[in-house]
């Protein structure tokens, strides 16, 4: 079977982002960036995605959202939180309606800072994903994991 | 015998074609675009990924219903290869996109529903210049079966300029290709996410895929009848202006945004009675 980091898809959500990382997310499917070559498609769709990729801290109403697009996609899946909200809240980390990071909510594998991250930094992101990604399908394969 | 192996040939190298087609189509899209593009390969990697995705299923039939939808496909398509009725390698044609419209409004989705509807509005702008290109070919050659028309003295295009570009323009719709991608995208970003594989994932998307491929091959493998006649090199010739077609069709998927489905209906009507309708009358007074 196919490697999946060879066909990586990918689902952009935007969680409370002030749009900045979102455009920076965008900019990487522009002729100058271009992430198709490497089999990147920007889907839209969590049952066919492989990388959840995040921008802006959870808050109480994208709390669900966040759950349930990742309950959604099927396993292998990593999460890519991009952008210093993603992270860890960033300046709204303190409001009243900020949870916090992604990773207050759902497993994240791979942490992007910036504000804005940089398209060059977001493909950095999503390549190191890969990695991760492949190793997921290896596990996924292995005997043990197959009979649970 | 040659037509059995016309058929394995068809059932075997269809899907392999219809990637590597796919292929073909997304880097030339990309380098209209000034962008570099995946790699020649990326619709396989896409296959191996999908099958070796963790199955979700939203309900027990979809993958069923998907499957007919390929093996439909796979038998329309081996009627044509093996130079069976044209008329009926059609009807064969729309019955499988039947199942893909059932297996579409089978789940849940709002999205996918609704992909489903267009798509029953997308035959609905289609069928009627599909049939009206059997019958272009019966008043041409004097029959229905492909085995005959292919061995006519002259190409069947001379006869039927109009209904040929009538078929490339409806054709657009079956390549599932901008303006006329109402139903479902290549393109990420739609109105209705992925319209109707919206709630396909993994092994039921592949098979779709799949399907598709074979598709792809079996329409080219109409628009080859257009241009082949009793010679060898008419042979080359149609495999070469088809390849153009399909050139053809990526630009127009690339200069073009998608359309409404009213604009759809029309114009697919107006090609198919300005086109098609006056090439008929054409024939069925002249031959």
């Amino acid at each position: 079977m196919g490697k999946v980091s060879k066909s990586p898809w990918l689902l952009h959500y935007d969680a409370s982002s002030c749009n900045g990382c979102d455009i920076e997310v965008l900019d990487c499917l522009t002729p100058k960036y271009d992430i198709e070559r490497f089999g990147i498609i920007n889907t839209g769709d969590p049952f066919q995605a492989d990388i959840l990729l995040i921008t802006g801290g959870v808050n109480s109403q994208t709390e669900r959202v966040v759950k349930q697009l990742y309950s959604q996609m099927p396993e292998p899946k990593v999460v890519v939180a991009v952008g210093i909200c993603a992270c860890t809240g960033g300046v709204f980390k303190e409001c009243y309606n900020i949870r916090g990071g992604i990773d207050t909510v759902i497993p994240v594998d791979v942490y992007v800072p910036g504000c804005a991250a940089r398209p060059e930094a977001i493909i950095d992101g999503v390549v190191k994903a890969l990695a991760v990604l492949d190793e997921k399908q290896a596990v996924m394969k292995t005997p043990e994991e197959k009979e649970r | 015998m040659v037509k059995v192996i016309f058929v394995l040939a068809y059932l075997i190298f269809a899907p392999f074609v219809g990637a590597l087609l796919d292929g073909v189509d997304r880097i030339i899209s990309a380098r209209m675009q000034r962008r570099k593009g995946p790699k020649l390969l990326q619709p396989f990697y896409d296959l191996g990924k999908l099958f070796s995705k963790e199955r979700i299923g939203v309900n027990n039939v979809q993958l069923f219903l998907n499957m007919s939808y390929l093996v439909i496909l796979m038998i329309a398509g081996s009627m044509l290869f093996a130079g069976a009725d044209l008329l009926m390698v059609l009807f064969i044609l729309s019955t499988a996109d039947m199942f893909l419209i059932m297996a579409a409004s089978s789940d849940s989705s709002p999205y996918s529903n609704m992909g489903s509807s267009r798509e029953m509005l997308q035959m609905m702008a289609y069928e009627p210049l599909t049939l009206l290109v059997a019958v272009g070919f019966y008043l041409t050659t004097g029959s229905f079966l492909v085995s005959d028309i292919i061995r006519e003295d002259i190409s069947a295009v001379l006869w039927m300029p109009g209904l040929l570009a009538g078929f490339m323009f409806t054709t657009a719709i079956k390549f599932r290709k901008s303006p006329f991608d109402l139903s479902t995208s290549h393109h990420a970003h739609q109105e209705m996410v992925k319209g109707l594989t919206t709630e396909m994932s993994g092994t039921t998307l592949a098979i779709m895929n799949i399907a598709e491929y074979y598709e792809m091959v079996l329409l080219l493998g109409i628009f080859f009848l257009f241009f082949v006649n009793s010679t060898w090199w008419s042979w080359i010739v149609a495999l070469l202006l088809c390849a153009v077609i399909f050139f053809l069709e990526t630009l127009w998927d690339n200069v073009s945004a998608r359309v409404k489905w009213k604009t759809l209906l029309y114009s697919c009507w107006v090609v198919t009675l300005v086109a098609g309708g006056v090439n008929i009358l054409i024939l069925m007074l002249d031959k």
